[in-house]
């Protein structure tokens, strides 16, 4: 796999499995901060966890309140390890924004363009890999 | 980022620590926005009272212990409690008193207490063209859309950083030249018996709201005596399925007097007929059970106007709750006095109907049923009670809620959408 330049929302590093969500999920009564499960019934990916896996959507979607989802999720330690987008979305970097003034970590938040998303999605979804974030936006295949 | 010398100072901790961390997450988020500059607004509306958890209180209480005041006319959102009745809440003790210390915070920032989520139907209506800071999905795409207002998607946090420095990042729908329409829907052959239905509205929201994105929908084919309520409720709807921030309706919206106004002359990037058919098949969305017995009616998502009560009031002359069904309405307390004074919230209450303030059933545990089914008429209310609240959802008009309420199982109107 080539490597994926993603611009940066929230800076960060992480590296790990990674969950695709099939449909954009809007946190807010789509995700259990306590837990990390997807709760909206109305997505594809019902009960999946997100907790520490490189979770790649769309884009961001709902109530504005996603922000206190991740912050909340942020703080019981059930939030991903990192956000892949293929849409720029302020909601959600704002959580992971107000996590870091507040206890110092956040996931990552990154966007891709929308050719080189699908490409990456479609790829993680077919072989199951590790993807790799670096600190300056880099996306590539993890080799642990 | 250009910031001005009063930009500078506030960043620099020259108006206390609250201000500094405020206009810090607000340089911070124009960045991630791409904006060259900050705007000034003139009023804010708050999401950040509602309690998430302990994070959100966590946040409020640094604010506060750095000495923060909002600058501009601010209102706030629900809250987690009806404050004029705690006893409606279901939650914890803990959750409880955490809930208010958060409200609390926020009102002694200065912001007026209000909570609503419909904070356009009080006092506060900004004019055509004014910028704004707001939160709450359905309060931002009412704003936008139907007063000509200018906000961006704002959320918790920002929006009381927004507050406290008067400022936000001049970008997106602040600027004219991104409020242009970028998808048309055309209405064919939807008979004018039933354009002037309420359920119409939220149906048509949800159906837009997840065909669009995050691209601004123009609608064409709405009758131009479209109320508030039915935009209420079409982009609550919107904002629920999908993005929704702004939307337009050729000769209703005040951006929309035409159709080339609507697209500020360009040409649509794409266009979508919608007949009958399309609502009709909407609906399955909007339900999540098939109809049968139910334990919940809910109404006033958003917070129900003194309109939307005068059409539920003679209703239920009628049509009474059936004893077994908890039927609840969500309002504001402008309009919680307004009821009062027209003698009608005694007659609501003899009826056996349940009127929650500052909150909502699917912000907070009021709700007395634990499982079963919810039917409501609210596009927003239909979409996150499954998620937030852990009932199934049965969507149908005012009409179809009353008499399904009255019966403790859904009752349909058979010629509804064959008008």
């Amino acid at each position: 796999m080539k490597s994926y330049q993603a611009k940066i929302l929230v800076a960060g590093e992480a590296q790990g499995p990674v969950l695709v969500l099939r449909e954009a999920l809007s946190l807010w009564g789509g995700l259990e901060p306590q837990t990390g499960e997807i709760i909206d019934q109305r997505h594809p990916q019902l009960e999946e966890i997100v907790t520490g896996r490189m979770l790649l959507m769309p884009f961001g979607k709902g109530s504005s309140s996603a922000s206190s989802i991740l912050l909340e999720a942020v703080k019981a330690g059930t939030a991903p390890s990192a956000i892949v987008l293929a849409e720029s979305d302020a909601i959600l970097a704002l959580g992971a924004v107000v996590a870091q003034e507040l206890y110092g970590n956040a996931p990552p938040i990154v966007v891709l363009t929308a050719d080189d998303y699908r490409e990456i999605s479609e790829i993680a979804e077919a072989e199951n890999i590790k993807l790799n974030l670096s600190i300056d936006g880099t996306i590539t295949r993890s080799e642990e | 980022m250009k910031l001005t010398t009063k930009d500078q100072a506030m960043l620099n901790g020259e108006q206390g620590a609250a201000t500094q961390m405020a206009m810090r997450i607000l340089v911070t988020m124009a960045e991630v926005y791409g904006a060259e500059e900050l705007l000034d607004i003139k009023s804010a509306h708050i999401d950040g009272c509602l309690y998430h958890g302990e994070s959100g209180l966590d946040f409020a209480r640094k604010l506060l212990e750095g000495g923060a005041k909002i600058t501009v006319p601010t209102t706030l959102n629900v809250g987690a409690l009806d404050l004029m009745h705690p006893e409606h809440f279901q939650g914890t003790e803990e959750v409880g008193a955490n809930a208010k210390e958060l409200m609390e915070a926020y009102q002694a920032m200065g912001c007026l207490p209000v909570w609503t989520c419909a904070p356009y139907q009080t006092t506060q209506r900004p004019a055509l063209g004014t910028q704004i800071a707001w939160a709450e999905s359905n309060a931002i795409v009412f704003a936008n859309s139907v007063l000509g207002a200018r906000t961006n998607r704002y959320g918790d946090f920002i929006d009381i950083c927004a507050a406290i420095t008067g400022r936000a990042p001049a970008i997106g729908l602040h600027l004219e030249e991104n409020r242009a329409g970028q998808i048309l829907y055309r209405l064919n052959g939807i008979p004018e018996d039933l354009l002037l239905e309420d359920v119409l509205y939220p149906v048509l929201g949800y159906l837009i709201g997840s065909r669009s994105d995050n691209k601004i929908p123009v609608i064409d084919g709405l009758l131009p005596e479209t109320n508030e309520d039915q935009l209420k409720a079409l982009g609550a709807a919107g904002a629920s399925s999908g993005a929704v921030a702004l939307f337009h309706v050729v000769g209703v919206t005040p951006e929309a007097e035409t159709l080339e106004a609507a697209f500020q002359g360009q040409e649509p990037e794409e266009i979508i007929d919608l007949g009958v058919d399309n609502l009709v098949s909407e609906l399955d969305n909007l339900s999540t059970t098939p109809d049968g017995k139910i334990e919940v009616v809910a109404l006033g998502s958003p917070h129900y106007s003194i309109q939307e009560f005068e059409k539920l009031y003679l209703l239920i002359q009628q049509h009474p709750p059936h004893p077994d069904v908890e039927f609840i309405v969500c309002t504001n307390r402008l309009v919680y006095e307004a009821l009062k004074q027209r003698e009608w919230l005694e007659k609501l209450k003899e009826a056996g109907i349940q009127v929650v303030v500052d909150t909502c059933v699917v912000v907070t545990p009021i709700v007395r049923a634990k499982s079963g089914t919810l039917m409501t008429n609210s596009g927003k209310f239909a979409h996150y009670s499954p998620g937030n609240i852990g009932l199934q959802v049965v969507f149908g008009s005012l009409l179809e809620c009353v008499r399904s309420g009255e019966l403790g199982h859904v009752w349909r109107d058979k010629g509804l959408w064959q008008k």
